[in-house]
């Protein structure tokens, strides 16, 4: 009994620590890939406006309301303590440094996450990728590759994007809604918000950029039993990217601060 | 037993029949253990050049894992897999993609490229694997196209094709590489008679017209009989029977004789 209970812990250990090395193994051969030419072009600029351009209209109507709702609480809450001027700023702060980069990678996860491990379970259930396999292309190469370049270069623009239409929203609720005098609610912004917070941001999505497109094409490189499995894929893909998003933000906050 | 096509009597794939010579393709003692089960349990198979070797089994037997194996995308746990007398299983990755390039595979699905049209398909390995210009990419993927039947269809995309179409594009870019040797993972299944037997006829003329070395899973019992070299018999990850049709086809094998025979009752019961 109690060497099955030992053997079955072993088992699940085990396991645990090669699908660990597995996911460690993916991620190393898709920094490779990326970094080590030749480099497809083309693929790059398609997977660029799937990524980055498709997710532009979602981005600006998220990104437009949370600022208008980060100025309504705010300005509440700031003018309880008198500080109502403030409110450009904390608006600034709070997107630049962690819901511009944090929101933004949970709808890039949702909108162009989701569809990479659907679109690449797909391939494998289809047998596409044994199929480039066998023509003696690299599947990683081909098919990670590309998307973590373009993950890397639309996420950031993307969070720059959510940051400013972020600060408009909230100066339309704070200065042409609540009446706050624009002057104070830039001024103050502009004086609060330094290069180091803006740096951050980036440094921040860039990180999440690689965790999205390494947990959501792993998910779909590896699915298994036909269309329940893409499904299943899919959804872990999410889930855990957006965990790992969450996670990663707590860590990347702690060691930049 | 007349060696021809059953399905025209214009193409025919012998001579010979004999499958001597220096196998291209050995599998040495290979075991292969998935999801616990054990699915190939010490193969030991030689693939003859320049012939059509079938493999033949039920379904689940391990003939898709055995294929795979031919072509390293599955390694075995224990064993060889001998291409021209070197191990795959020795092969950096590289090296791998490389000898690669000496198989064409044909899978059941087909596995075409779903965002690609048809001439793209077979143009892709063309494009990814050498540096010919647009111009000679062009006429090779229309000699090809040509070839399979499908010279005005470059445009569709694969959505829009039969099974029977999408079978024969598959073969279009098998081939468009000139391979020395093409597997096929049951290039029949799940087709109407009439499209099976023209790509039945259609992979007879490509033999006979490359002497490609042709290595093919099908359950076209008996039919497969008339026009292959060599037959191995596959059953519980084990090769049961290997040989010559005619050798195979009078085997005393129970199982292969209820496999030849198509026969419910017999050593294996399914039900």
């Amino acid at each position: 009994m109690l060497f099955r209970v030992a053997e079955g812990v072993g088992g699940r250990a085990l396991g645990a620590m090669r699908s660990l090395g597995r996911i460690g193994i993916f991620l190393a051969a898709a920094v490779w890939n990326t970094v080590v030419p030749p480099y497809r072009g083309r693929d790059i600029l398609k997977q660029v406006h799937f990524i980055g351009v498709k997710s532009l209209f979602v981005i600006v109507l998220t990104a437009a309301f949370t600022g208008m709702v980060l100025s309504l609480q705010g300005f509440y809450t700031l003018r309880k303590f008198g500080s109502e001027g403030l409110l450009g700023a904390a608006v600034a702060l709070s997107l630049v440094r962690e819901l511009g980069p944090v929101l933004t990678a949970l709808m890039v996860t949702g909108r162009a996450g989701s569809a990479l491990a659907a679109e690449i379970g797909i391939m494998r259930i289809g047998e596409q990728i044994d199929s480039l396999e066998t023509m003696g292309i690299d599947p990683v190469r081909f098919l990670v590759a590309p998307r973590m370049v373009a993950a890397l270069v639309s996420i950031p623009l993307l969070t720059a994007i959510f940051d400013v239409v972020g600060i408009y929203g909230g100066y339309l609720v704070g200065v042409k809604l609540l009446g706050l005098d624009a002057g104070r609610f830039f001024g103050h912004m502009k004086t609060s918000v330094e290069l180091s917070d803006v740096v951050n941001g980036v440094w921040k999505s860039l990180a999440f950029s690689l965790i999205i497109v390494w947990m959501c094409t792993f998910k779909g490189f590896y699915t298994e039993r036909g269309a329940e499995g893409v499904s299943r894929a899919t959804t872990s893909a999410v889930v855990i990217s957006s965990v790992l998003v969450l996670i990663g933000d707590y860590v990347l906050t702690s060691v930049l601060l | 037993m007349n060696g021809r096509c059953p399905s025209c009597e214009e193409f025919s794939v012998d001579p010979p029949r004999d499958p001597e010579g220096a196998p291209i393709l050995r599998l040495v003692g290979v075991d292969k253990v998935l999801d616990g089960k054990k699915v190939l349990d010490n193969v030991d198979l030689d693939v003859p050049r320049n012939r059509i070797t079938a493999i033949i089994g039920l379904s689940g037997a391990g003939k898709s894992v055995l294929l795979k194996h031919m072509i390293g995308l599955l390694r075995p746990d224990r064993g060889q897999v001998l291409l021209d007398g070197v191990d795959l299983c020795n092969l950096s990755r590289k090296e791998l993609f490389e000898t690669r390039r000496r198989f064409g595979m044909l899978f059941q699905s087909g596995a075409l490229f779903d965002s690609l049209d048809v001439f793209e398909n077979v143009a892709f390995p063309l494009r990814e694997k050498t540096t010919l210009g647009e111009e000679q990419i062009r006429e090779r993927v229309q000699v090809f196209l040509r070839k399979v039947g499908l010279e005005g269809a470059g445009g569709k995309f694969p959505d829009e094709l039969s099974g029977g179409m999408v079978r024969r594009v598959a073969l279009a870019r098998a081939m468009v590489m000139d391979p020395e040797i093409i597997l096929f993972d049951e290039p029949t299944t799940g087709l109407d008679p009439i499209i099976r037997n023209s790509v039945l006829c259609l992979i007879c003329r490509t033999f006979r017209e490359h002497k490609f070395t042709m290595v093919m899973i099908s359950h076209d019992i008996p039919d497969i009989f008339h026009w292959c070299h060599h037959v191995v018999v596959v059953h519980d990850g084990k090769v049961i029977e290997a040989g010559m049709p005619e050798a195979v086809k009078s085997s005393v094998n129970p199982i292969v004789r209820q496999l030849v025979e198509g026969d419910i009752r017999g050593p294996v019961h399914l039900m």
